[in-house]
């Protein structure tokens, strides 16, 4: 008589697990992907931080401080959010649709929100890998002004999944090739990523659509980000911003969650 | 293994699986037949535990899939319509990440991918990515990769479709080797020769719901003919049926040919040459289970 060896494991344990397998892939693909998730914003750093930035006063505006040091924090969230986003659209529409790899995990005893969990631990992971290269590197450029630097790769990392979350939903309710993660991509993040006071202080923006950086993640994120190095954040905000961050990643899981038991439970 | 009473899976307004009373037992083949839509893969996704049942009772491996999907899960091998393999992973890889799932330790999971590659002829391709392979050799691993938790309940679902005639013959040599190993198999197909080399028992199911039920030989037996008569007219010379049907004790017009169903092919084709009747092609054959569902449904089973 055969006796199956498999059994189940807890649900943290299985969403390792799939974390397990995602850095199985990761380990023969890692060089192009730090490229784009590490390097990349070093690119920005070195243009625009050193580049531009020796044409800009340090002033009111950057809070005191060089460009350089003004936007070496928030472009480090500022990737972290492009990254988990694009880390949260083709490859879970992929799981559902073209490889459908996420079928094959939900047919083992792992549950459709266990491998949720397993996808955004696995971005928090890439997050925090990406974010350390940057900060290293940003760290020999001098862009540094004190150990707070630490703190900005955990805001990163909260401001990564607070987008990754609802994205992740987004993609799960996505059924055509994908045509949706372009507008995504043109209406929400660029826009995000130019405007919520990465580059230059909300209060240049027009009192009439500033509101769109307020809703922004990104724009939260930014100012923990600098609150953490440079200061100037009162306790009280920095509470709200977190809040805000938090509470778009637990909407977020929630409907991801709930999309995922739809298309993986018929 | 698997008992189901009035089982009904519905889709909206729509009713897939129409109210079936099925039983497999343990070590036993059993098979789904039917064409395309009649509810076998909705019927294997509920046994799968990725899909809630919308009525009556359904138990696998004596446990409730409502309560124990995971559980069940956990002892249960799944080959489905479509691979999903992770393409980008080499062929170790896609075993050993998916044994872990399974809850094995690493040094299972490294033991059990040998033994698996070896078992579905990839240990050459070991370190190679999926991507590249042929079909037959996704297929292989697959069904390799179902069977790295040992399970006790296979479920194959069109093991076969879209593969050459010789990567279909080594994969139904290793179907029969693990259910000589005491693996059972549940197994869907619409083709007909599959059922009747690897099935045990089976159901033909049409429009959600079994129609018939039985050991091939015994549905054959029950349903059709010893032997059938195939004729085939020229285009434009049809005879009409009528001309015909006495000679037989049924009569079956398909768009391109008359089959006659009779004890003995060779004389019924006796009589229709001495009706100076000119079939473009005649053929004798046995009765398959091709036949025993066009007589239930009155269609063919794969158009």
């Amino acid at each position: 008589m055969v006796v199956s060896t498999g059994q189940v494991v807890g649900s943290w344990r299985a969403a390792w697990l799939r974390v397990e397998g995602s850095w199985a892939w990761y380990r023969r693909y890692w060089k192009s992907n730090l490229y784009s998730s590490g390097l990349q914003p070093l690119l920005f750093l070195v243009a625009l931080g050193l580049g531009f930035g020796s044409q800009v006063q340090a002033g009111p505006a950057t809070g005191g401080v060089s460009y350089l040091e003004y936007i070496a924090p928030a472009l480090l969230v500022s990737a972290a959010m492009q990254s988990a986003v694009g880390e949260s659209t083709y490859p879970v529409l992929s799981g559902f649709k073209w490889q459908k790899d996420y079928l094959a995990v939900t047919a083992t005893p792992v549950t459709p929100g266990q491998l949720l969990g397993g996808h955004l631990l696995w971005v928090a992971l890439r997050l925090l890998l990406s974010a350390s290269v940057y900060a290293l590197i940003a760290l020999a450029f001098g862009a540094w002004l004190n150990a707070g630097a630490l703190l900005v790769i955990l805001v990163g990392i909260l401001t990564g999944l607070a987008c990754a979350a609802p994205v992740t939903a987004f993609a799960a309710t996505t059924y055509d090739e994908g045509v949706r993660f372009n507008a995504l991509f043109r209406f929400v993040v660029i826009p995000m990523s130019l405007f919520a006071g990465t580059f230059f202080p909300i209060g240049q923006i027009p009192i009439a659509l500033r509101w769109l950086a307020w809703i922004s993640p990104l724009w939260h994120g930014n100012e923990l980000a600098r609150g953490v190095t440079l200061g100037g954040v009162g306790p009280l905000a920095m509470a709200g911003h977190v809040a805000f961050l938090a509470a778009l990643l637990a909407v977020g899981v929630f409907f991801a969650r709930k999309y995922f038991y739809r298309r993986l439970v018929l | 293994m698997v008992q189901a009473k009035a089982l009904t899976k519905r889709f909206g307004e729509f009713e897939a699986v129409r109210g079936i009373d099925v039983e497999v037992r343990r070590g036993e083949s059993f098979g789904f037949l039917g064409p395309n839509g009649a509810g076998k893969s909705s019927t294997m996704r509920m046994i799968a535990c990725v899909s809630p049942r919308s009525d009556g009772d359904l138990k696998v491996l004596g446990l409730d899939p409502e309560t124990d999907g995971p559980r069940i899960r956990a002892r249960l091998g799944v080959v489905p319509q479509q691979d999903n393999l992770d393409v980008e992973l080499s062929v170790r890889q896609n075993l050993q990440v998916y044994g872990r799932y399974f809850g094995l330790s690493r040094a299972q999971t490294r033991r059990k991918a040998d033994e698996l590659m070896e078992f579905a002829q990839l240990s050459d391709r070991a370190d190679d990515e999926v991507e590249p392979l042929s079909g037959g050799m996704k297929r292989r691993l697959t069904i390799a990769r179902s069977l790295v938790n040992e399970p006790e309940l296979l479920l194959l679902d069109e093991p076969t479709t879209g593969l050459d005639p010789q990567a279909r013959h080594l994969l139904w040599d290793r179907l029969f080797r693990l259910k000589a190993q005491g693996v059972t198999l549940i197994i869907t197909t619409h083709y007909m020769d599959e059922a009747e080399q690897l099935c045990d028992r089976l159901v033909v199911m049409d429009g959600g719901r079994i129609v018939a039920e039985g050991s091939p030989a015994a549905l054959i037996a029950r349903y059709s003919t010893r032997e059938v008569l195939e004729l085939r007219f020229p285009p434009g010379h049809e005879v009409p049926p009528e001309r015909l049907t006495d000679l037989a004790e049924r009569a079956e017009v398909l768009p391109d040919r008359i089959l006659l169903y009779t004890g003995s092919g060779e004389t019924a084709l006796e009589h229709v040459h001495a009706r100076e009747l000119r079939p473009l092609s005649t053929l004798v054959r046995r009765s398959t289970l091709e036949d025993v569902f066009l007589r239930l449904t009155g269609r063919t089973l794969v158009d």
